[in-house]
This record gives structure tokens, sequence and C-alpha cells, in this order.
């Protein structure tokens, strides 16, 4: 195996090929003297390492915390999603109604609006940011991998679905399958898995050509397995980091569609929807705007968070 | 390198081709037309105003009719906005978006880059933190906050910029629509090039520079670079079609003449020429840049050829 | 060491009031051009081709002058025509044009020029979405729908300066619809030479007190005095600049910032805030535009019983909606054509006058007594078009009929879809306005007419349409006024539709602009308009 010894050219020297796992396998703990080392499963390692960042085990917790509320503060709170309160139209925070944050224009309590909408906006993120992922990055490690005129088609194929009227995407989504929420999750992950598709396949055109990626050939390594064992660890890095970017291009996305009647209907809400409602508020009742971009800001704070220790402890390469 | 740009752009051709006809069928899927509003016209005025357009004719005719105007450069007039084609109005459009998105883009890659390959560079230090704390900012605070935010503090409150408005591009005019787009921008740059640093700076090629006694400057811009760059550059070119063609939301709220909200108006009023040019329009530019970004990975990494 | 201080102390005081002068300067906006920002893109300014928009009437209603036109308190003048007669039978106008009316580029104002403009607004290749505003007119609505065998049009050009006008029946209010921007005159000089291209900005000229140089869109409409205008000596302006601003947020921050003069909108919600910190440019001002409920009386919809529309109707508090979800902006109505419409007393709906505990019981018993009740609750859709004020009164009316036992599916769709599945008749409870093309009851009364495109609910009373067809030959006003009076009563004795608020035209201003005054049609001609001596 060549490695270190190789001459460096000037140009970019390639990384030591190794077998399964990428360049760098995760590191064992060290062995005892005279006791067969035991092996450590990548994601074990990578709960390990993970567990080991501060930062991103208090956005975990607070991550786990803000869903658990949306779930189960409905249930606790007095007022209702679509309860009017006739006598607190668009009144500020106070402790007597139990109107802890506020109403909104409609008389409605803003707290727990921006419950329920928290469970759509973050079911919502969820289900279009895997659908992008899952379709996203298979579709893009297969295109960069196969190449060629397999490749070239299948990239054509994302250029054209790039250009077609998103709007009327949507349309034609809901007159198939009707008002229901899953129409929006479709219709988001439909457009957003073309950019994770994209950043895939750049990073296995880069990737495949190195030496490991040969050496996995040469050992007889079936190609679905290269691509799932070998290619999508190793590319893991931005994709991680593209999908803390695509949750919040989601939840806005949603609230676009939303606000056109084309996504949730009333009284069911959003963050989002909140949001562009209490912007025009924004200097007679700034609660309105603040509690939902607040709760939607400490999301996207600690998944970010989140999505940097994860990458850090998916890299095969850092330690 | 050039046989394989010539043959990307003769696949451009039927690549429209299918994305035209595609969109020419699903907009009609549509419920509602053009002429449904708020004036419910009597059956004959209707009537009058679907076979002035054609839109009485079987569609399979009224496609052929369009792709016959189409190919002689004819993209119709606006069903909506009648004193002007479709051509016009994107020619007005389509320099002033243009003229915001390139600004825009410019200023986020002058500053997004720089400051994530400083956060990598300086990872877990002060600078990393406040870069990302700022790039957080422009990801958890949506454009449609962001820009009313601007426009009363800048515009109203302290009276240093216009509040909206175009006014033929004069520079007062420019910078709130500008900033605020670029913010957003700026913070997925700056994210995405802080990750794609770390991983190159760790990986084994980079190892070796630094233990041949190469100083970090060279290590950084002669080798980390360019690998870095690839992601970024995967984004960026749908990003950049899809700024250049201009944000509804700035649009919207700064008053600006540009073509982006013809996406959003020209599907709310099934302004089907409006919606067509504007497909066309955007895909001649998603499968240009597509083609350029693919490129430039040949160019950031020369292990990436096209011609197996 | 103080002396020098008190130098540098005092060169600093000088250069703050420079440097804030100059900005109040920069921002005073007024210049002798006025900025208005209008609601919308105007979709053509050729009549044969408007979609029929409240901006539209801005910008055209500038631009040109028809034969009769409006003063600023909005009543009803001479304009193009200095006067005209009318025969006994009521249906032949004889209207004489003005001598010194003339187009932009010079050109004389002729009656071939009106006899043109209504051709191509009959004109079936046009379609034109005004001509039937214009159906009083003998075979207007023949040609418009393309019979061969149509009468010629009643409008001839006897000469020069004299045109006449014949109508299919007496139709007293006939002038008030002529001040529509719709029946506008065209250059016949310039259509002859350029057909549908009059309207390019290099070559178009216009016969009102503003002709427009330039048009960006979406961005301005650039538009200056016009020179030859017969009353241009009293137009204060040098020019007009219409900028539409369709986020109304947008626009008020712009008008603050001085970037804009008047703003012919803004929302609801703000109204409190302007009160309170721009009480001298806020208009607020009854307009004869109402905001309703269309309720389906089709079969198979729950609307379709009496019973129900009486008891939806009685649920809704109208004054809090206009209170506390309209701000106060907007009147609560109680019938269908809203008050200070010309000879015409507002009709009351029958039982909105009593107490709301006693309407709330009245309405359970009216759907228990049509068999609705705890196992069987009445299920509704209710459908609204996209803007943030339909949702919450959309919100409100499904809170309000709650405590009834009803469940209301709420439907939001944008406007072109929303229209589309109410002329289909694919609701339940459909919102619905109307704003006056003219000032006549009939204009709003006519919506519920068994044969109007406009009658979403499917409104059919026999008594309503006779009353409504004999109003229509009737010559004499008072007779007139009570059978159109009658004639609502018994829609609304029907409960055919739910009335919900009569609206209010809501203009920001720039105290410093004179001339301005508020009317019901919300028309406000920049001709008025001059900035303030200082």
């Amino acid at each position: 195996m060549t490695s270190e010894s190789k001459p460096y050219s000037g140009e970019q020297a390639h990384a030591a090929p190794l077998p399964a796992g990428g360049p760098n396998p995760p590191r064992s703990p060290e062995p005892e003297a005279g006791v067969a080392p035991v092996g450590e499963s990548l994601a074990k390692d990578a709960w390990r390492r993970l567990s080991q960042n501060r930062a991103a085990m208090v956005s975990l917790g607070l991550l786990i915390a803000i869903i658990v509320v949306c779930i189960v503060g409905p249930w606790l709170l007095p007022w209702g999603l679509a309860e009017v309160d006739w006598n607190a139209f668009g009144t500020g925070p106070t402790l007597e109604n139990a109107h802890y944050l506020g109403t909104d224009a409609n008389g409605r309590d803003l707290l727990t609006r921006t419950l329920y909408g928290g469970r759509i906006s973050l079911s919502v993120a969820l289900v279009a940011s895997f659908v992008s992922l899952v379709i996203g990055v298979l579709y893009g490690a297969i295109s960069g991998y196969l190449g060629g005129r397999v490749d070239n088609y299948m990239m054509r194929f994302v250029d054209i679905m790039y250009s077609l009227p998103f709007m009327f995407l949507v349309i034609l989504l809901m007159v198939v399958f009707g008002r229901n929420i899953f129409l929006i999750y479709a219709a988001i992950g439909a457009v957003e898995w073309l950019d994770m598709a994209r950043i895939v396949r750049g990073q296995t055109l880069a990737l495949k050509r190195r030496e490991f990626i040969e050496a996995a050939h040469a050992l007889g390594v079936r190609d679905t397995k290269i691509v799932t064992r070998h290619l999508i660890p190793n590319a893991i890095g931005p994709v991680i980091i593209y999908v803390t970017l695509t949750v919040p291009k989601v939840i806005l996305l949603e609230s676009f569609l939303s606000f056109l009647g084309l996504g949730v209907q009333e009284p069911l809400t959003s963050w989002g929807v909140l949001i562009s409602e209490g912007v025009d508020m924004m200097e007679s009742a700034p609660w309105m705007l603040l509690v939902p971009s607040i709760f939607l800001a400490i999301t996207l704070f600690c998944l970010n968070f989140l999505g940097d220790g994860l990458r850090d402890a998916l890299d095969p390469r850092t330690r | 390198m050039l046989i394989y740009t010539l043959k990307r752009l003769l696949q451009a051709i039927p690549t429209l081709l299918i994305v035209i006809t595609i969109s020419f069928f699903l907009m009609r899927v549509a419920p509602g037309g053009p002429f449904d509003g708020e004036r419910q016209l009597p059956p004959e005025i209707e009537a009058n105003l679907m076979a002035a357009y054609h839109l009485d004719e079987p569609l399979p005719m009224q496609y052929l009719r369009y792709m016959g105007n189409l190919l002689q450069g004819d993209f119709g007039p606006s069903f909506k906005y009648k004193d002007f084609s479709v051509t016009e109005l994107i020619a007005q459009g389509f320099p002033v978006s243009l003229e915001i998105g390139g600004l825009a883009i410019l200023l986020a890659l002058l500053v997004g880059l720089p400051l994530g390959i400083a956060a990598a560079i300086k990872r877990n230090s002060t600078v990393d933190y406040v870069v990302m704390g700022t790039a957080l900012t422009g990801i958890a605070v949506p454009n449609f906050v962001l820009a009313p935010i601007f426009a009363l503090v800048f515009g109203v409150l302290l009276g240093w910029l216009p509040a909206g408005g175009w006014n033929g591009g004069a520079l007062p005019n420019l910078v709130l629509p500008v900033v605020a787009l670029s913010i957003q921008q700026i913070a997925y740059i700056a994210r995405m090039m802080r990750a794609s640093m770390i991983e190159v700076l760790g990986s084994h090629f980079i190892r070796t520079a630094r233990a041949k006694g190469l100083n970090e400057g060279e290590v950084i811009w002669r080798h980390a670079i360019r690998p870095a760059l690839l992601p970024v550059m995967s984004y960026l070119g749908p990003a950049i079609a899809g700024i250049i063609t201009g944000s509804v939301v700035i649009e919207q709220i700064f008053g600006i003449p540009g073509i982006g909200r013809y996406f959003v108006q020209g599907a709310l009023n099934r302004d089907y020429t409006l919606v067509m040019g504007t497909v066309v329009f955007y895909g001649v530019l998603i499968v240009l840049m597509n083609l350029i970004v693919d490129l430039l990975y040949s160019a950031l990494d020369p292990q990436i050829r096209y011609d197996d | 060491m103080l002396e020098s201080r008190y130098h540098a102390g005092r060169r600093h005081r000088l250069c703050l009031p420079l440097l804030l002068g100059m900005f109040a300067f920069a921002n005073t906006g007024l210049a002798a051009t006025l900025e208005i920002g209008i609601q919308g893109e105007p979709a053509s300014l050729d009549t044969a081709k408007i979609g029929g928009t409240t901006w539209e009437n801005d910008v055209l209603g500038d631009l040109f002058e028809g034969l009769v036109t409006l003063d600023p308190s909005g009543e009803y003048v001479p304009g193009a025509a200095s006067s005209w007669d009318v025969s006994d039978d009521g249906k032949v106008y004889t209207f004489h044009l003005r001598d010194d009316a003339n187009w932009s580029d010079g050109e004389p104002v002729i009656s071939v020029d009106f006899v043109l403009a209504f051709q191509r607004l009959f004109d079936p290749a046009n379609g034109a979405v005004y001509a039937s505003l214009f159906y009083p007119i003998r075979g207007a609505k023949a040609h418009t729908k393309g019979n061969t065998d149509a009468p010629d049009l009643g409008v001839e050009a006897v000469d020069a300066k004299t045109l006449k006008i014949t109508l299919d029946q007496p139709t007293p209010y006939f002038p008030t619809l002529l001040a529509h921007i719709a029946a506008s005159p065209v250059p016949s000089h310039l259509v002859e030479q350029f057909g549908n291209d009059w309207t390019q900005m290099d070559h178009i000229a216009t016969n009102g007190a503003f002709t427009p140089t330039s048009w960006v869109s979406h961005d301005h409409i650039a538009a200056r005095k016009n020179a030859e205008f017969h009353a241009a000596d009293d137009v204060a302006l040098d020019g007009v600049d219409y900028y539409p601003v369709e986020d109304r947020s947008a626009g008020l921050q712009r008008f603050r910032a001085g970037g804009l003069d008047i703003v012919r909108d803004f929302s609801p919600d703000r109204y409190q805030w302007l009160q309170q910190n721009l009480p001298d440019a806020v208009h607020l001002a009854p307009q004869l535009a109402n905001y309703y409920f269309a309720l389906n009386q089709r079969d198979g919809h729950p609307t379709a019983d009496k019973r129900v529309r009486e008891a939806l109707n009685l649920a809704i508090r109208r004054d809090v909606i206009a209170n506390q979800i309209m701000g106060d902006v907007v009147t609560p109505a109680s019938g269908f054509v809203p008050g200070g419409v010309s000879h015409y007393d507002a009709q009351t709906m029958p039982g909105l006058d009593q107490d709301t505990e006693s309407r709330a019981a009245k309405a359970k018993a009216l759907l228990e007594d049509a068999g609705y009740g705890p196992d069987h609750p009445l299920e509704l859709t209710l459908r609204y078009s996209t803007t943030e004020a339909n949702k919450r009164i959309a919100v409100a009316l499904a809170a309000m009929w709650k405590p009834l036992g009803v469940e209301t599916q709420l439907i939001n769709a944008e406007g072109a879809v929303h229209y589309a599945e109410l002329a289909a008749g694919n609701f339940d409870v459909g919102r619905g306005s109307w704003v006056a093309d003219f000032d006549d009851a009939s204009n709003f009364l006519g919506i519920l007419q068994s044969d109007s495109p406009k009658n979403y609910g499917g409104y059919q009373s026999d008594a309503f349409d006779q009353l409504m067809n004999q109003a229509s030959h009737e010559t004499d006003m008072d007779a007139r006024q009570q059978l159109l009076e009658q004639a609502e009563r018994q829609a609304l004795s029907d409960y055919a539709v739910a009335p919900i608020y009569v609206d209010v035209s809501r203009n920001l201003v720039n105290p410093k602009l004179d001339g301005w005054k508020d009317n019901a049609l919300n028309r406000h001609l920049s001709r008025y308009l001059q900035e303030r001596e200082q």
C-alpha cells in the first residue's frame, strides 16, 4: 500500500488507500497487551464522539425539549388552537387569562398557536429534509459513481426538474392528492432533493478516482457496497451541513405555500405563517413576531450546532 | 473539454424542449384560468376573450401554435399585462434582477468565502464562534422579516436610504435590497465553506503537505481551497440562477421591478404566456449554470473527468 | 483652552442643522410632481383591454376624460361634453362636445373618438371586460355576442362635435356610467394609424389633465401635465408618477420615508397606529363597496334551507368584526347595498336589530328546526381568497358559528381558483365583495338577479327579478327608488347573502397637499390637487 512514501509532486497527493471504511477507519480503543482488539462500529464511534461535543449535546437536548413541548404543551394549556377570546384581540403577554405570551390579531392565544405551529413546521422540516436527503444522496451518488452517459442523463433530468414552474407543480399535486399536509411534504421534498443530489454528485465525482475506491474495486467489492459503504460516508460532511441549511428553507417554503392557500389551512398554522402575520404587526404588536421567531431561531441554532457536531463525529478523517 | 462543452450545449436543446412541453401541459392542469377573477364575466365576454387568445382551441393545437411562435422568437403577449409582450417584460425586468442579484452574490462571495475559511482555520476559537453566530442569524431570520426591518430602520426611522422604489437603479435604492438579499447567502456560503474546509484540512494530502514543511499559507491557498470549493460550487450553480432571476420577497417589499414576481404572479394569474416565458428563461439559466459548475469541477479537481 | 473648545463646539452645532435640513429637503417628495402609490399594476392604458381594477381608475382617470367627469367631491359634472339633451322618452342622449377639448398632440377631440371607443368596447375580438357595463346602449349586447343580425350600435357621430347615444330603455343613471374610465374616448387618428398599438409611449395621446411619458412595468408610470387640456390653467401639478405598491406595509414605509405623497390603501391593522402617529395623513371615508358571503342555495347544500341562512346571519356579530378584527375601520353592514348610494335608503336585514342573546337563541332554534343538533351537526365549507383580512374574518365567522354547533371547514385559495370555484358552485359559504362601478343601487342589486354571472349563491326569486325588471323600465327616480328598495327587502328577507361590512376607503395623503376631498366613490383626480404654499 502506497502512502506517505509517495514522492510529493507539487500537485495533490492522494489519500493512502486502506480497506473497508474509507481512508481512515474509526479508531478503536488502544488494545491491551495480549488481547485481540475489540472493533467498534461506525455508529457507536460516532455517537461516542458526538456525546463529547458539549455544544452538540446541549443542542440535541434543547431540540428534543422543543419537540416534546410542541407535542405535549397544547394538551396542558387552557386555550385551544382556534379558540377566540373575544375580550383579548391582539393583547400582549399577561398572566391573567393565561395568555402567557399574548394573543394574535384574531384573539387566539399565541403560545398555544406557536406550539401547534411547531408541530407542523417541525414535522414538515423532518419529513421533507429526510426525503430530500435520502433521494438526493442516493441519486447523486449513483449518478456520480456511474458517470458517463448515465450521469449525463440523470443530471439532465435534474436540470429539467429545476426548470419546471414550482407553483404549478404544487397545484398539480393539490389536484391529485387533495388538501393534505402530506402534499406539502411531497412538494417540498420534490424540490429540495435536487440541490442535495448535485452536491453529492460533485463529491462523488471527486472521490471515485481516489485510490481507496480503486482498491475496493480491485478487492471485488460490489458497486452497491462501494457506493453505500465507501462513497457516501466520505461525502457525508457537506451533506449534513446542507441538511441543516435545508431545514430553514423548508420551513419557510411551507409558510410561503400556506400563505398562497396551497399549504395548511386555517385553523392549522405553522411558524412561518405566524411569523409572516407578525411582520405586519411589527410596530404595534411586536410579540406576534417575536414569539414564533424566537422558537424558530432557537430550533435552527440547535440544528446548526448539532449538524456541526454530527459532521465532526461522522467524519472518518478527523479525530 | 471543448467537445464536452459543445456536447452539453447541444443537449441543452432537447432538455429545454422537454421542459417547455411539460410546463405547457402542466399549467393547464391547474384549476382556474386567466380570466377568472373578482369580476365574473358574462359568458359572451369570456367567450370573446378565450377566442382572442386562442384558448378555445384544442390543447395540442394551442401547443403547436405556441411552439411555432417560439421558434420565431415570439413569446406572445402577456395575458394580464396587455400593453406588454412577454419579451418586453422579461427584457425590462431581467437587468434589474441581474443587477441586484449579481451584486448580492458578489457581496456574499466576498464576505462569505473568507469568513468560512477563517472560521475553519481558527476552528473553535472566538473567530469561529463570531463568524458562525453571524451566519446563523442570516439563516434563522427569514428574508421577509429582515427586509421590512431594514426598510423600517434605515428607510423610515433613520432616513439614510429610500424605503423602497427602484429609481432607475440609483445607488441609494440598491443598498438595502442587495444587502438584505446577500445576508442569507453569506450565511449559507460561510457555513458550507467552513464545513468543507474542515474536511479538506483534515485529509491526508494536507497532512503530507504540512509534513513536507510547507507554510500554512501555502497549504491553505495552494492546496486546500480548490477541493474545498467543490460542494460550495455545487450549491452555487442553481443558487445563482435563482438569485439573478429575482427574489419575490425582496422585489415586493422594496418595490423593485425585477422578474422574480413574474414567477409567482404569473402562476397566480394563470398568465400562461408569461409563465412559459419565465420557464424558458430560467431553464436556459439553469442549464448554463450547471454546465459552468461542471466545468469548474474539473478545473478544481483535475481527477474529475467526464469522458468515460 | 476654554475659548478653543467653545469655538469647536460652535462649528459642530452648525453642522447638524445643516445636515438635518438637507435630509428634510431630500425627503420632501413634493416638487411639483405627485408621487402616488397605487394598489397594483394596470393591465393596460387601452380602455378595451383594462381588467377592471380600482388602480386602473386612478391612472386612466387622470389620463383620459370622458363625456362626464367627477369633481373633487365625487359629484358628476360635465367633462369632454359641455352639455347634453335627453329625449322625452329618456332613450336618446345628444352630447355637445367642448370646442376647446383637444388631445395632447393638438388634435381636437371629436365625436368619432367616442364612437370608435364604444365600437372597440363591444368588439368581440377585444373581449373588453367592461362591455357589459354599457349594455343599456342599443345593440351593445348583441354586438358583443357577435350576433350577425345585431341592430346598429346606438352610438352615432352627428357631426364633429355632436354625439348621439340611443339606449334600449330609459336608464336614468346613464350619465353617471359615462364617468367610468371605460367610456373614455380614444384618439381615432392614432388608432387608424397604429391600431392596437396606439398606447405605445412614443406616440400615445390623451385628452385628460396628464399624458404619460414612460412606463416601466411594475416600477412606475410617469405622466406630465397635458398643456392641451381644456382646463390646463387650473391644473397646479407639473406631473404625476404612479408606483404600484402591492405590499401595503411596504407602501406605508415608503410614505413615511417621504418617497410617496399619496398611498391609495393601507392595511386595516395599521389604522390605530396611524391614527396615533400620522393623524393628519390618514383618510378614512365610507365607500360604495360592500363585503359579504354568498350562501349557496342550490340543491345539495345545507345553505339551501332558508332557516339555515337566517340562523347563520343572526349569529354573526358584525360589530365585533368591524371593531376588533377590522380595527374600527369599516362599518358593520345591515343590508346588501351600502348606505350613501344616491337615491337610495339603506335597508336592514330582518332580525339584525335584536340583541345578541335573542339572536343567538333564535339561531339555535332555527337550526334545530331544520334538523341539526349535537348528533347531526351542521357542516359547512367556507371559501375565501388569500388575504390576511379575509382569513381573519373567516376564522371569526367559524368561531361565531361554533356555539351553534356548526362545524366550518375553511378553505383558502388563490384568487383565480377561489372565483372559479365560486362560479362552479363548489362551496356553501363563499366570500365576495363588490365595489360600485357607478353610483346606483342597481349596480349592487344586479348581482342577485338570477341571470347574473356574479350571483354565486344561485339566488332565484321571481319576485326579486320582477321588481328589478320593473325598475329598469321606470323613469321616475322616486318610483324607481321604491322598487329597488322593495327588491332588496325581498332579498334580505330571503337571507340571500350574509352581508358583513360596508367598506371604507383608506388613503394616506401628505398633509401638504390641498384639494383632496374624501368621497364615496374613492375617485380623486390629480388635476384638483396642489401643493400648499409654504
